[in-house]
């Protein structure tokens, strides 16, 4: 990996929600690398931390969640790349959300693309003024200029007629066109890192192909990072160069595209791959009687707190007396192919401690 | 230009001698209504001139995007909707061949007995406030079927059959996962012993891998009770492995029908064509080619004149735009809408190999 071109690195990040009910341990332990100018996409099932891990990121955690360890740390690079270019290490976790270096931060350096176009925008203001906001709160202009900028960038995204959409309301515009004007906001100060949070999940397919080509396209012309969270293994296959599976709140697998899909390690990963139907199987080889592969179980409760590998009771692999007693540790398989998994690393040795909780395990 | 294709492989169940559902021209349309006096100002036609068959013992899948009207035919096929026009032929095993669309509320209740409903959203479509006895056994007690100690074992029965414990019959659905949450769906539906289902979108609301046992279900539960399915969806993934037979949708209209391998394989409508090119396929290996559709899906309310795909069809010619194409058969129990269907050599999502 080329460190010099790293943008953000997450390290052993734990954010734990403080509910009436217990503790929610929705990310616990997490390490990420984000390169500049790559995608990486973050897959897994819903409550796995995907999105909380980019809420930490983005310092927007509900007021029940507290980031309790570990460092989010930001390199921001000040001038043109080359060699006047100074690189500063800003740690996101240690900031106060309010903070002016954090506000300059969020929708200046890092933005977010949500899920759903129609609760991300204010419904009685005009997409122009929802996009103009960014612009005139982190760049220095006046307000004809920004709005010279929203008509440019809302052509970037191939808005149709983007003078008159711009004094549109959300309400007037289609799902498709929505989302573009969403994407329009999050990249109007031009982001060093764009996170889409299930961007094309609420949109239908022919729409999804036309937003993904679009983000690709703009990713080949803006350069940034762009740190896709889907379910959706195929939009993983087509968006990412660098993939990460979670499972409960933890990455289990993290290597490239081509690795995850064609030799995939985590019993996990392979189970989440021979769960998906595959067209061409179905087509191929019809048969009335084929049934999916299934992970049997579900996932567990977000309370409680299992022993050992969390994956271990659904785990067709498990390792009796060693997978739901030690919590595995992250080996490198093969080059650049992580996972978190006993199978891939060595035995434990019986005297070797168990692994240090950031919250006593025994409570 | 005669397909070979169907001597290959023979995927559709057994053929009874008629189609368990037959339905012709069918069109539901909604009024818009504007104004203090509430007049109708023009009509949303949400299902316009649609005609499919199922065949006893198979599914059929029903995809298009959002609006296209695919939930609208389910609904009417329920007559939870009143069709605006068109029949709907069933041959009900206690009350012979009928048209549903016609019937007085005394035989819709035999006819619900034996056509019902799987919804989309588990965490919607269950009351809260219900026990699983409540909920399961509300059709029960409703019809008249069951009550008392018959009931409460007839749901326990239905319990196991989806893969929950009869246990938990007590229970109220928010102990329950969004997986288990949709087996209580599919207990309900089949509480009555019916013998067509139309399930809408069983799947989406769900994870991946819940998403499996649910399909999985869902295929055991046919064959185990010989059901009938008409399976509405948007994933075609999920589509081309529970259906037999497809049918596509685009703003009302029924644009093709056909089994699943030669509607995957060699589809005959441009929109068929592009929606398969829009599949995000779960394989890093970059695709041939995309057919990237533009502009958006037209308005039901207010359609374009023609053929209503005609303003996005890459293919379109002069008569696309005046003369609406008719569904007609291309090939075998191949049917599609379009000017050009005999003459495009159009690409599928899967090549099979010949």
């Amino acid at each position: 990996m080329d460190e010099s071109n790293l943008l953000v690195e997450i390290k052993d990040l734990h954010t734990y929600f403080y509910l009436a009910e217990g503790v929610v341990r929705a990310v616990d332990g997490v390490d990420l690398k984000i390169q500049r100018g790559k995608t990486i996409g973050i897959v897994g099932e819903s409550g796995c931390g995907k999105s909380v891990t980019s809420l930490s990121l983005m310092s927007l955690l509900p007021p029940s969640a507290k980031i309790v360890s570990g460092q989010i740390l930001y390199y921001k690079r000040e001038g043109k790349p080359g060699e006047n270019s100074t690189v500063t290490c800003i740690d996101i976790a240690k900031l106060n959300p309010n903070s002016r270096e954090m506000r300059s931060i969020r929708g200046n350096e890092i933005s977010m693309v949500f899920q759903e176009p129609m609760t991300a925008m204010i419904p009685v203001r005009t997409v122009g003024q929802q996009i103009m906001e960014a612009i005139i709160l982190h760049r220095n202009v006046t307000p004809k200029v920004a709005r010279e900028m929203t008509i440019d960038i809302l052509r970037r995204v191939r808005m149709p007629r983007p003078e008159k959409v711009i004094d549109d309301y959300p309400f007037q515009l289609s799902g498709g066109m929505r989302q573009r004007a969403v994407i329009a906001m999050a990249l109007s100060c031009n982001p060093s890192l764009l996170i889409a949070d299930e961007p094309t999940t609420a949109l239908d397919v022919t729409t999804e192909a036309q937003i993904l080509d679009l983000m690709r396209a703009l990713q080949h012309d803006l350069g940034m990072a762009i740190m896709y969270i889907t379910h959706n293994l195929g939009v993983v296959a087509e968006m990412a160069s660098e993939v990460a599976v979670m499972y409960l709140g933890r990455i289990v697998e993290q290597t490239d595209v081509q690795s995850i899909f064609f030799e995939p390690l985590h019993p996990y990963t392979r189970g989440l791959l021979s769960s998906i139907p595959h067209l061409d199987e179905s087509i191929l080889n019809p048969n009335r009687s084929r049934r999916l592969n299934v992970i049997k179980g579900m996932v567990p409760d977000p309370y409680s707190r299992l022993q050992g590998c969390p994956f271990h009771p659904r785990c067709p692999e498990a390792i009796p007396n060693l997978c739901d007693r030690i919590v595995p540790t992250v080996t490198e398989a093969k080059p650049g192919h992580m996972v978190r998994c006993h199978l891939y690393g060595e035995a434990p040795s019986e005297k070797e401690p168990q692994v240090n909780y950031a919250i006593n395990p025994s409570k | 230009m005669q397909s070979t294709l169907q001597n290959e492989v023979d995927v559709r169940p057994p053929q009874a001698e008629e189609p368990l559902l037959q339905v012709n021209a069918l069109k539901k349309y909604f009024p818009i209504r504007r104004g203090f006096l509430r007049k109708v100002v023009g009509h949303v036609k949400a299902v316009d001139d649609v005609s499919l068959f199922v065949n006893e013992g198979e599914t059929l899948g029903l995809v298009g995007e959002s609006g296209c009207g695919k939930t609208t035919t389910g609904r009417c096929i329920l007559r939870a909707y009143d069709p605006t026009a068109g029949q709907i032929l069933y041959r009900d095993p206690t009350l012979g061949k009928v048209d549903i669309a016609q019937l007085e509320p005394e035989q819709l209740v035999h006819v619900r007995r034996s056509i019902r409903m799987i919804f989309q959203d588990p965490y919607a479509s269950l009351n809260p406030r219900m026990t699983l006895l409540e909920i399961v056994g509300a059709p029960l007690r409703a019809m008249g079927l069951a009550k008392g100690k018959e009931l409460e074992d007839r749901v326990a029965e239905m319990l196991t059959l989806v893969g929950l414990r009869p246990e938990y019959m007590r229970r109220y659905p928010h102990a329950f996962s969004g997986g288990q949450r949709q087996r209580i769906g599919v207990a309900r539906a089949l509480a009555p012993g019916p013998k067509f289902v139309v399930c809408d979108e069983p799947v989406s609301a769900l994870d991946v891998s819940v998403q499996a046992q649910i399909l999985n279900l869902l295929k055991d539960l046919q064959e185990r009770m010989g059901l009938t399915y008409l399976f509405v969806a948007h994933d075609m993934s999920v589509v081309a492995h529970i259906s037999d037979r497809v049918a596509v949708m685009y703003v009302g209209k029924l644009v093709e029908v056909a089994s699943t391998a030669d509607l995957f394989s060699s589809p005959k409508h441009p929109y068929t064509e592009a929606l398969m090119s829009a599949i995000p396929v779960p394989n890093p290996r970059p695709r041939e080619k995309r057919i990237l559709l533009t502009g958006e899906v037209a308005n039901p309310a207010n359609p374009p004149s023609g053929c209503y795909f005609h303003p996005r069809c890459a293919y379109a010619k002069d008569i696309c735009k005046v003369e609406d194409p008719p569904l007609e058969e291309v090939e075998p129990n191949h049917f599609a809408k379009c000017h050009f269907a005999r003459e495009l050599s159009l690409t599928g999502a899967i090549r099979r190999k010949l």
